[in-house]
């Protein structure tokens, strides 16, 4: 029975490098993904390139590409990725370019965009799904609005003999589905077909996720040589039943543990996993383990798609200012809750106007988001951080000053001052009708 | 005994949603996860959180439950002020949860 050979590349836009140049020499692939598109990136990268129209794609394309091409071109390894982030047409001719520079003259790259659905959007009543109100609300803060595109666009690029496939903001889980149903024929109402594939782009599609990596938990899940971490391969046949390996030799562990932990990451209901091109349902998804460092996976199915996509809207939402100091020794942690004392009557008499602060002790409560205030355990040392949100960057600023000025003024052995002030471009959701937004595919050739 | 004695987990998150699966080392325990670790208990043991509402979705087949711990980001990872803005040390701290030990008369 026939098999296609997919690996994983890159779980985000700055995963190690030499893993998917592990998986491109030696994993005998037919394709490679890199997933490099976090929510937010792209509405940064909009920015970006309304700064420098031959910007705002991924920043580490270019390393990527000069690291992977020549072996991917020897044995005929297709590359597809969401490296092109706000400029899939200014990602293809860089990688082109890479080609060049690499002698591999004549690879076809293929830039998928019409995820930016800016315009769109305008003058429409798009509510947002986070909170009460519209698109419209947030006026002229809006700097960017991306649609969760399905697999068409990167099927019409790899139909077009493209090598690499280049796209702006697709379904995750697409950049993985979009070959097997190129390969298979699978039909695009296939739905439990299309289901089973997207477990498969969704177990790939966090690279080292499924490998062992962001796992270990030392005596209770070990796992072997994660320096040299090796990143994910599926075997998928015709169905869409699979086997998750990975590079013989390679560091990590595949196991049922890391396969079930990886299925369920961030998901939500299970049985109704909403992408683009279906509605998933992992509900009744089994691991079973096939040798070492294989687990087979089956039993995904799937429902008719929505009608919708989801749309990233990014706008200019606020600015944040933070500090951080260090105390440690005996009475660390009391020292430690007096400078933020400190500190927070400072900001009040300054007059720092904040809409949010978060006063904490990293060590003690700060990525558990609260605890005891008069819980005082006796620590070596402990670091505070002051961060707020504020109109301005002025006032952003001052909050960072006035936890940095304890050196001098606060309490006895402060050390390490840290401080930021950054403007916030946060994030909403709303959700367009699949037409409203099409996939336009063009070709560059090295 | 700590939940992470019989279970592992792992967080993740969309928006202002965290998300986290609780996993039975071995399936056997499956019932007796159900059983001790329910919702109403997820949302209290992460009530620093501020979590609204905690939903739970069943998984026999893979031993596991799913957690969706809504409006506990702090406004989502892109907004947020926390310091671990995804939340992605939350699971880690669920796994502290006091349960029971599995009984040998229990089948």
């Amino acid at each position: 029975m026939r098999t296609l050979r997919i690996g994983s590349g890159a779980g985000y836009s700055g995963d190690r490098i030499e893993p998917a140049v592990e998986l491109a020499e030696q994993g005998r692939l037919d394709y490679l993904g890199f997933e490099c598109l976090a929510e937010r990136t792209i509405a940064l990268a909009q920015s970006e390139r309304l700064r420098d129209p031959q910007a705002g794609f991924d920043p580490l394309l270019v390393a990527r590409m000069r690291a992977v091409l020549r072996p991917c071109a020897a044995s005929g390894v297709r590359i597809i990725t969401n490296m092109g982030a706000a400029n899939p047409l200014g990602a293809a001719r860089a990688v082109a370019e890479v080609a060049r520079e690499l002698g591999l003259g004549g690879i076809k790259i293929a830039a998928v965009s019409g995820d930016d659905v800016l315009g769109a959007l305008a003058g429409g009543d798009y509510r947002l799904l986070e909170r009460p109100g519209t698109v419209a609300d947030l006026g002229d803060r809006v700097v960017s609005a991306n649609a969760y595109m399905g697999l068409g666009g990167i099927l019409e690029g790899l139909r077009g003999g493209a090598d690499v496939v280049v796209t702006g903001r697709v379904g995750d889980p697409a950049l993985f589905l979009a070959p097997l149903v190129y390969e298979f024929g699978w039909a695009l109402d296939d739905w439990d077909r299309l289901g089973r594939g997207t477990v498969v782009g969704h177990l790939l599609e966090c690279a080292g996720q499924i490998t062992g990596g962001y796992f270990a938990d030392p005596g209770y899940k070990d796992v072997p040589d994660l320096a040299r971490l090796g990143f994910p391969i599926a075997e998928v046949a015709e169905d869409g039943s699979a086997v998750i390996t990975k590079v013989e030799g390679s560091g990590g562990r595949v196991s049922l543990a890391s396969c079930k932990e990886q299925l369920l990451y961030e998901l939500l209901d299970p049985a109704s996993y909403l992408q683009p091109d279906v509605t998933a349902d992992f509900s009744g998804v089994r691991f079973e383990e096939v040798g070492p460092d294989r687990v087979a996976v089956s039993g995904g199915t799937g429902r008719a798609r929505p009608d919708t996509l989801k749309v990233s809207v990014g706008y200019r939402d606020s600015f944040a200012g933070e500090g951080q100091m260090s105390y440690a020794g005996p009475g660390c942690v009391a020292r430690a809750r007096l400078a933020l004392d400190i500190v927070r009557e400072r900001l009040r008499l300054t007059g720092v106007a904040m809409t949010e602060a978060r006063f904490e002790l990293i060590g003690v409560d700060a990525v558990r988001r609260g605890g005891d205030p008069g819980f005082t355990p006796d620590l070596p040392e402990v670091r505070i951080r002051v961060a707020g949100r504020t109109d301005s960057m002025a006032e952003a600023v001052r909050i960072g000053n006035e936890v940095e000025s304890l050196y001098t003024n606060g309490p006895a052995g402060g050390g390490g001052a840290w401080k930021a002030a950054r403007e916030i471009v946060a994030v909403v959701s709303t959700l367009l009708p699949q037409h409203r937004a099409q996939p336009a595919v063009q070709f560059e050739v090295a | 005994m700590q939940l992470r004695e019989r279970a592992h987990a792992r967080t993740g998150d969309k928006g202002n949603i965290s998300q986290i699966s609780v996993i039975a080392r071995d399936p056997g325990d499956y019932a007796w996860l159900a059983e001790h670790v329910t919702a109403a208990r997820v949302k209290a043991h992460l009530a620093a959180t501020g979590a609204e509402r905690v939903e739970r979705y069943e998984l026999p087949g893979l031993g596991a439950l799913n957690f969706v711990l809504h409006g506990a980001l702090a406004g989502g990872v892109t907004r947020s002020l926390a310091l671990d803005a995804h939340g992605k040390c939350l699971g880690a701290v669920l796994l502290e949860l006091e349960v029971p030990e599995i009984s040998s008369l229990c089948v």
